[in-house]
């Protein structure tokens, strides 16, 4: 495998994704809004004053953004590599001196990008707002950037992103259409849900150790998923049974 | 530059291809003409590396199909035009074939140049900034032909290259693949065009599922069927159809005053036809030698297989 020819491949895969409206107005918008939504949601909440489960609250928001890192690129990896298959452009790509790592890898790269800078452009301008409407509200201090949003936007976030591109491309070695192979992966965000449902019951602390602990099993899912989305990129099942 | 021996390849129970040896010689273009389902796609597609053979030998060149050092140094001297296009729709005509000088690893400065040459070869230099999802059947197929061509590979397949293009299209597609010939390359030509293959190969292979014939255009069309003499007579009487029974001519067809017969060597049989009609009292006006087409060599053979 050349180190520069995944990127070649993510260039290109890129330069189709930024002309698919649908698309960019899905991965650009969603965080955004997000970020508007919560925002409006937190200031609403201190309309009486700073409320003691502020922490609780804030970081449940972030963690929004870690579960949006899971839900994004899952549409563009099923597109990039389903989306082949469909518009029949898969044949000509694999007759190419390009090796199964290459393509993968360029796809992923052009997966990861696009959803992980809009979660954390989304996430910066949450936190943004919110220090905006606390320190307006009273807060004595800026409450964001901390440590726990560092470790769910920089380590969580981009891990979640991963295992969601690795389960697409599982996914669309099994399905024939970029929706189907989008709705597997999209499954992926429902352990994130869980987490965030735990969160928000006491049942789990977003507290740096917990959110590096559970950070770490998403690593080790990432690292096994990597074998099996290898594994299932086979050139000639492609061509000869995805129909 | 192309060689298989016994290359067979199966789908669970079904032999998609079976058996199949041949050779293509350099700068030959080489057809495979077939009915749909034949093999001939599944044969591409091993001797492109794409799919594996189940058993028998193939070769490109130096390298083997199915060796896997070999399998990455194959793809580099093969060119593929498949039979859906596969063109990226939202992206130009010169992105499309820059992304494919990319991945043959071709140097910015050889990309731009072969882009620039073959857009203006193919009369798409004016499209090369529009989305190739804007352009009609012809100029995508155009399109893919040089997208297959981009890193000057000396083997270039080709499936079914002029289906669901207009004459006007496929004409000039043809002409283009003769050109390439000129230049040295090598055509393995899908297709089940007859006319098609008439038109453009040096030599056809007939496929289905096995190979069952190859040979010039000229020597399929002798080696199937042979030809037919056809004898106008002023009259024709029982005496003259029974000498030509003794002379056990085959598949004799009488018209009026007209009598058709199968002849496998007309210089060897047609005089002993004359004499007997000759002897028999009749008098002949014209003998015609007429030989069958490839069409007739195409369909028999493909019958026969099917039977």
């Amino acid at each position: 495998m050349t180190t520069w020819m995944p990127w070649k491949i993510a260039c290109k895969e890129l330069k189709v994704i930024s002309r698919k409206r649908s698309i960019i107005f899905y991965t650009i918008g969603l965080p955004i809004l997000t970020s508007i939504v919560f925002s409006l949601v937190i200031k609403n909440q201190i309309a009486n004053g700073i409320p003691t489960t502020l922490s609780l609250g804030a970081e449940s928001i972030i963690y929004i953004f870690v579960v949006l890192a899971t839900v994004l690129p899952s549409t563009i990896a099923a597109y990039s590599i389903v989306g082949e298959k469909v518009e029949k452009t898969l044949e000509p790509l694999l007759a190419t001196p390009t090796t199964d790592g290459e393509i993968l890898l360029g796809k992923s790269i052009a997966s990861f990008i696009p959803p992980i800078l809009s979660t954390w452009a989304g996430a910066s301008i949450f936190m943004a707002l919110a220090d905006y409407i606390l320190h307006s509200g009273g807060l004595s201090y800026y409450y964001f950037p901390n440590w726990n949003a560092g470790v769910m936007l920089l380590l969580l976030a981009p891990l979640a992103a991963i295992l969601s591109i690795e389960v697409a491309v599982i996914a669309s070695s099994r399905v024939n259409d970029v929706r189907g192979a989008n709705q597997i992966a999209g499954l992926m965000f429902i352990p994130f849900v869980a987490i965030f449902f735990a969160g928000a019951e006491g049942l789990f602390a977003f507290s740096v150790v917990n959110l590096l602990i559970f950070a770490g099993i998403v690593l080790i899912a990432d690292v096994i998923l990597l074998f099996l989305s290898r594994a299932t990129f086979r050139r000639e099942e492609i061509l000869t049974k995805w129909k | 530059m192309i060689e298989t021996e016994n290359l067979t390849r199966k789908f669970g129970d079904l032999t998609a291809v079976d058996n199949v040896t041949f050779k293509v010689n350099q700068s030959e273009i080489f057809g495979f003409l077939g009915p749909n389902g034949a093999g001939k796609t599944t044969t591409v597609r091993m001797l492109c590396c794409l799919i594996s053979k189940t058993s028998g030998f193939a070769r490109i060149g130096d390298y083997e199909i199915g060796n896997q050092e070999d399998t990455l140094k194959i793809r580099k001297i093969i060119g593929l035009v498949p039979d859906n296009v596969g063109l990226y729709e939202s992206l130009t005509a010169y992105e499309n074939l820059d992304y494919y000088g990319t991945l043959y690893r071709r140097t910015d400065a050889q990309r731009k140049e072969s882009n620039e040459y073959f857009l203006k070869l193919l009369g798409l230099w004016e499209k090369r900034d529009a989305l190739t999802g804007t352009f009609s059947k012809g100029m995508k197929q155009k399109l893919a032909i040089a997208r297959a061509l981009v890193h000057d590979p000396e083997i270039i397949f080709m499936d079914e290259p002029t289906a669901n293009l207009d004459p006007e299209s496929a004409k000039t597609v043809r002409e283009f693949i003769r050109s390439l010939k000129k230049e040295k390359k090598t055509i393995f030509l899908n297709t089940h065009n007859l006319d098609e293959a008439q038109r453009v190969c040096d030599r056809i292979g007939i496929l289905n599922t096995k190979l069952m014939a190859v040979g010039t255009p000229q020597e399929l069309e002798r080696f199937v069927r042979g030809r037919k003499t056809v004898i106008q007579l002023r009259q024709v009487n029982e005496a003259i159809l029974d000498s030509l029974k003794r002379l056990q001519v085959k598949n004799m067809v009488r018209d009026g005053n007209k009598l058709t017969v199968d002849v496998l060597n007309p210089e060897e049989e047609n005089p002993d036809i004359v004499s007997a009609i000759a002897a028999a009292g009749g008098r002949i006006e014209t003998v015609t030698v007429t030989g069958s087409s490839l069409e007739d060599a195409y369909l028999k053979l493909v019958r026969e297989n099917a039977q």
